[in-house]
């Protein structure tokens, strides 16, 4: 499943990184009125919509769009979760009480609706939705890099290191973190999917970035331009990218968290 | 306090605060709106001053921002007032109610399907682990749950909808057909399919995990097994004891669901038109219409706190380890 995971990955960041090379024209210029909704051919491989653009370079350019806001969320939302997740389970008490208070009110609050109206608040563009999905998810890592410090911290390296008086930073940052770096790589795997669907759904609702195209906006505008069952080959495309790619990384997240699971490796005989 | 009371009203006052935490980010986040919000309204930058106040006053929008909140949380505790609509400019609460009815209809029938189909399948899944019927199970679940609810019901509209022409479109009921009595409830449920298939998608691949680990907990315990030496046939040992414990934390989740499961009814509303507060919401996005947009959230972040904490009461008092555990 995991190797399933890597390849639809690697044809999409292909896609992603050679775009401009990939026989593609400007995805957002409106071309002649005569070339509106037309069918695939050997002009328009996915053919046009309804401002006569070229499908398949939107296809093309929302790969780059989709995993740019995958990786950049997760990488925010890793890194804020992580923190707040270190310093809660490191330091205990007080602090560890509020801490896990707001992230239990944060986890509670239903994602997409409030996705919305910070959106709709702070604006269409794709770095707010980096913002937005990392306000959202970043409780999520946080609980759990907190639970695996609580027991980190007991355990006799970090008490060693103490003793020969290292400092707090130096225990939370140089002892207890690279710990938990396979933990953080499996929430990001995890975000990676949540950044993209975010993206692909606030697109689709019309909150998407309308400097870029992405593949939640091909899908929207397919609605509203009121033609979608004149061409049915436009939608296509972007529903079957969503899907491979989420998948794709759903795959991989299952996979790693398999392999982080205790007893793997000696199951394995690694 | 000890017993169900104290734990009752420790959890009932969590969700109090909870509640006003939520009204309080509520009132924050859209005055982040950047630039006069009744200005935009107005579009021209020459409407007069005096309507532009008016207007301020009507959406209460005057006075510090201090005023402003007490003004609102006044309104929303007392009056259970959400605020007027930009461009519909009758109460929020109004049209909430309205549309209100439409979304429980779609959301109880998809959860009901879900939860029998979902748990029926997780169930035979962990009974059987390890097999090739578990290893199907759980990879079609685990991609039909990955896969968001909106793209479930684009699919669901192109097969079911344009290509064979089985469904409607969109919309709850056929318009102007003037069905009544048996006639319209078959329309609606005609209607009812395809948004109601999209959210099903999504719960049941959720209640197949689920219950399927909640199963494999069960299975290899003490009281299986006696039950097995009994002789009880294995479906009955399947029903009556395996899967009546495993059910509970199944259960439990429903509550904690909820909160994801509205994003799915936003996105299965809007796909196929149906009126309800979904499709409301997206119609307040695509209008910029920022009291709808506020009153919505505190209804779905509401809505959401209340489920669980119905479920959090439930769930103590059918298993009193939990109100006796206490907090920790």
């Amino acid at each position: 499943m995991g190797a399933v995971g890597v390849i639809i990955f690697a044809v999409f960041a292909v896609l992603a990184i050679f775009a401009p090379y990939l026989r593609t024209v400007d995805p957002m210029r409106p071309g002649l009125a005569v070339n509106r909704l037309l069918p695939p051919s050997s002009q328009f491989w996915f053919g046009t919509d309804h401002l006569a653009r070229d499908i398949w370079s939107q296809t093309v350019y929302g790969s780059k769009i989709a995993l740019l806001v995958g990786f950049l969320a997760a990488f925010t939302t890793v890194g804020v979760g992580t923190f707040v997740g270190l310093v809660a389970g490191f330091f205990g008490g007080r602090l560890d009480e509020v801490l896990m208070r707001i992230v239990d009110f944060f986890m509670m609050l239903p994602s997409l609706p409030l996705m919305i109206i910070l959106a709709a608040v702070l604006g269409p563009s794709i770095w707010n939705v980096i913002l937005v999905v990392s306000i959202i998810y970043w409780p999520f890592t946080a609980r759990v890099i907190r639970s695996q410090v609580l027991s980190l911290k007991e355990r006799a390296f970090v008490e060693a290191s103490r003793s020969i008086g290292a400092g707090d930073r130096l225990l939370i940052f140089g002892e207890i973190m690279p710990n938990v770096v396979p933990l953080m790589f499996a929430q990001a795997v995890l975000m990676v999917t949540e950044g993209i669907y975010a993206e692909a759904v606030l697109a689709f609702l019309g909150l998407g970035d309308p400097a870029t195209i992405s593949w939640g906006m091909i899908l929207h505008f397919a609605f509203e331009s009121g033609a979608l069952s004149r061409n049915l080959y436009w939608i296509v495309p972007p529903v079957v990218c969503i899907c491979l790619v989420i998948i794709a990384f759903t795959f991989l997240g299952t996979a790693v968290s398999d392999i982080l699971k205790p007893g793997y490796r000696e199951a394995r005989g690694l | 306090m000890r017993g169900y009371a104290g734990f009752a009203i420790r959890k009932v006052a969590g969700a109090a605060v909870t509640i006003f935490a939520i009204v309080c980010v509520n009132f924050v986040i859209f005055r982040l709106v950047p630039g006069d919000p009744v200005r935009m309204l107005f579009g021209d930058p020459r409407a007069g001053a005096e309507l532009i106040q008016e207007m301020r006053e009507r959406f209460g929008l005057t006075g510090s921002l201090w005023q402003q909140f007490l003004a609102y949380l006044n309104r929303l505790f007392l009056h259970g007032d959400l605020g007027i609509s930009f461009v519909q400019r009758k109460p929020v609460m109004e049209t909430v109610v309205d549309r209100l009815p439409q979304t429980l209809l779609l959301v109880v029938t998809a959860l009901a399907i879900a939860v029998v189909v979902g748990t029926f399948l997780g169930a035979i899944a962990g009974w059987r682990t390890g097999t090739r019927f578990d290893a199907i199970i759980v990879s079609i679940s685990l991609g039909i749950y990955s896969i968001p609810t909106f793209i479930w019901g684009i699919i669901l509209l192109i097969v079911f909808a344009v290509a064979l022409g089985l469904f409607p479109l969109g919309g709850m009921a056929t318009l102007g057909a003037g069905y009544s009595g048996w006639a319209y409830l078959r329309d609606v449920a005609w209607h009812l399919v395809l948004p109601g298939g999209a959210i099903v998608m999504w719960y049941m691949g959720e209640y197949v995990l689920l219950t399927r680990s909640a199963m494999q907990d069960v299975v290899d315990q003490d009281y299986i097994t006696a039950a097995r030496a009994k002789g009880i046939k294995e479906s009955t040992v399947l029903r009556r004891h395996a899967l009546r414990n495993a059910i509970l934390p199944v259960v439990t989740i429903t509550g904690v669901n909820l909160a994801f499961a509205v994003s799915g009814v936003i996105e299965a509303e809007t796909v196929f038109n149906w009126p309800g507060i979904g499709r409301l919401m997206y119609d307040s996005v695509m209008r910029r219409d920022y009291p709808v947009l506020q009153g919505l959230f505190l209804v779905f972040a509401v809505s959401v706190v209340l489920a669980n904490l119905v479920v959090d009461l439930i769930y103590g008092y059918i298993d009193p380890r939990i109100k006796v555990g206490g907090p920790k």
